[in-house]
């Protein structure tokens, strides 16, 4: 029987590490991280867990350990956050490169300087274009559902996934979670068994020079092996539902069908976002929510569809890229061109470093999308002794 | 939605005092949440922790700060002074504080309800900390319990059973002993 138990969104990543029956762990200890891996290495010291889990010097070093392990073909998983992931950078190319699938769970945590443990998207958002699947829990659930999710679809395409949880809000916040069943969990998701493993007795060559007659073809798989993924997580995320109990899909449709004014998030402040929704719902306001959980593969499609048509969309941003705008809004305002029927797309820019986001903070930006005539690139949420308002600069883009 | 504000000194179980009083809620099926405000954590420095607690019918659903608390636990009453722990609090909230005093005599406004028990003495009669730092958070959840009802007294017991790695037979004793002692300012 499934269990139900109060857990931090940390030790529930754990819980997903375990469930999915993860053969070798290698992390670096950082917060807000660091409760996965203590947990996960009491769990293989315990015999809990039948894991080898390697202890390493640095977050480089713990992708390497998982890049050798995963290419033994070992179910390989880490966890990092912020500066950690940033560190890990060139190795997680390398993931991806050899096709491995590994399983990373990112606590997403502001860059420093200055230094903050507090959450903010823009460090997994900083690895966007490696070739690694990304999706974002909203809850405790998630950060152990997501993990099980991910390795089935990781598997099947051969590319790593990182699951994205907010600092504190998920990794440190204990809510209800229920623990599936490993007998239910291993019937979802299978052995590992990959085409090729590394194995001294049918030695080949890994990770050797590709001349230019060879690297763009490899490139192109990657690319071709990541429109698939987005197939996959579909299904995936049906089967998840029949075998484990909970659907999952990679957007989520909340009070959109007569929606004209849409938010779009992704993340934990989603939670706030989705009641904001209801209460302007009470209020006769026709808004609904858009929850962005696959960011990569793009759900460009269903987007497109979800989109099409509204009168004004709000894009919540708990991240930035400095010279653009919001990096979510950014890839939606992409996906939207040249649509006849694309809505303006507003951007705002909230809860950077862990700044509060609040009911009243949403209820603020839809106030402000309903009103304003224009949309922005980027506007700021919640700065001192700066009301929403237009930062105009020269990248200013109108309808 | 009731919520709750715990302030504390690093080490004297603030944060697992949050997390066992959501498990109380939880064990009766209701939805809580229980979160630290995490800064940089030092023993003997403020420590301030948060619980979620849904009451019956009610659909609510939000990951934000609490900023007015419905009822305070006070671990140390000299935050009292240093803190402003008071700040957000909702009229007719409880204030339980450990405290040898009468709830009359901490000068609280009011307007808020105010219980006292002697969480550090129970403690340590009890072998929990040591006297420079007794580890008071079962009793103070004990008197917290019996001053507002939000969950059961065996409910409560059963949490710290779950939820403390030491001690348990101690710290149930404690909670018990401050349910039953605690000197509450009005009439429940």
């Amino acid at each position: 029987m499934p269990e139900r138990l109060l857990l931090t969104g940390n030790h529930a990543a754990a819980y997903g590490a375990m469930l999915s029956r993860a053969e070798v762990i290698s992390a670096y200890p950082i917060t807000p991280q660091t409760m996965i891996v203590e947990l996960l290495s009491e769990l293989t010291a315990s015999g809990k867990l039948d894991a080898t889990f390697i202890t390493v010097e640095s977050e480089h070093s713990a992708m390497a350990a998982c890049v050798g392990a995963s290419a033994a073909g070992s179910r390989t998983y880490t966890a990092t956050s912020g500066q950690g992931l940033a560190l890990m950078h060139e190795m997680l190319h390398w993931a991806v490169g050899a096709r491995l699938p590994v399983v990373l769970t990112n606590v997403s945590r502001a860059m420093a300087p200055g230094w903050s443990i507090w959450s903010d998207q823009t460090d997994i958002l900083s690895q966007r274009d490696i070739g690694w699947m990304m999706l974002f829990a909203e809850s405790v659930q998630e950060a152990q559902d997501f993990v099980i999710w991910s390795y089935k679809v990781a598997e099947q395409v051969y590319l790593p996934a990182m699951v994205g949880m907010d600092a504190f809000i998920l990794s440190h916040t204990a809510e209800p979670l229920i623990v599936h069943d490993q007998s239910a969990v291993d019937a979802y998701l299978p052995k590992f068994q990959p085409i090729y493993d590394l194995d001294p007795a049918e030695p080949r060559a890994y990770g050797g020079l590709v001349n230019r007659d060879h690297y763009f073809e490899l490139r192109y798989k990657i690319f071709e092996a990541m429109e698939r993924a987005g197939r996959l997580l579909v299904e995936a995320g049906e089967e998840f539902g029949e075998t484990l109990g909970r659907r999952y899909t990679p957007l989520e449709e909340y009070l959109l069908d007569d929606a004209d004014y849409v938010i779009v998030s992704a993340g934990a402040l989603t939670s706030n976002v989705r009641q904001a929704v209801r209460e302007a719902r009470r209020n006769g306001i026709k808004v609904g929510l858009l929850r962005l959980v696959a960011f990569r593969p793009f759900p460009f499609a269903a987007m497109r569809r979800v989109l099409a048509g509204r009168k004004k969309v709000a894009v919540l941003d708990r991240n930035m890229g400095p010279g653009h705008s919001g990096i979510f809004a950014a890839e939606i305002r992409s996906a939207m061109y040249g649509m006849p029927d694309a809505p303006p797309i507003f951007g705002y820019v909230v809860g950077l470093g862990g700044r509060d986001v609040r009911v009243d903070t949403v209820a603020d930006v839809l106030y402000d999308l309903i009103t304003r005539e224009e949309p922005e690139l980027a506007l700021f949420v919640g700065v001192k002794g700066l009301a929403i308002g237009p930062v105009r600069t020269h990248l200013e883009v109108r309808r | 939605m009731i919520e709750l504000r715990f302030h504390g000194r690093g080490g004297q179980g603030a944060v697992v005092a949050s997390k066992t009083l959501a498990q109380a809620a939880f064990r009766t099926g209701r939805y809580v949440q229980s979160y630290p405000d995490y800064g940089v954590e030092r023993r003997g420095a403020p420590v301030v922790a948060f619980a979620r607690i849904a009451e019956e019918g009610d659909d609510t659903f939000v990951r934000q700060d609490i900023r007015e608390p419905d009822h305070l636990l006070i671990l140390d009453a000299t935050l009292l002074a240093t803190a402003a722990p008071l700040a957000g609090l909702r009229p007719g909230g409880w204030v339980v504080v450990n405290s040898p005093d009468p709830p009359d005599r901490l000068g609280i406004d009011s307007i808020f309800r105010v219980a006292t028990v002697d969480a550090s003495r129970i403690a340590l009669d009890h072998g929990l900390g040591s006297a420079a730092q007794p580890v008071v958070n079962t009793a103070i959840l004990g008197a917290f319990v019996r001053a507002t009802g939000i969950v059961t007294l065996e409910d409560l017991l059963a949490a710290i059973e779950h939820e403390v790695p030491v001690k348990g037979a101690e710290n149930r004793a404690a909670a018990q002993e401050a349910y039953d002692h605690v000197v509450l300012g009005v009439a429940v």
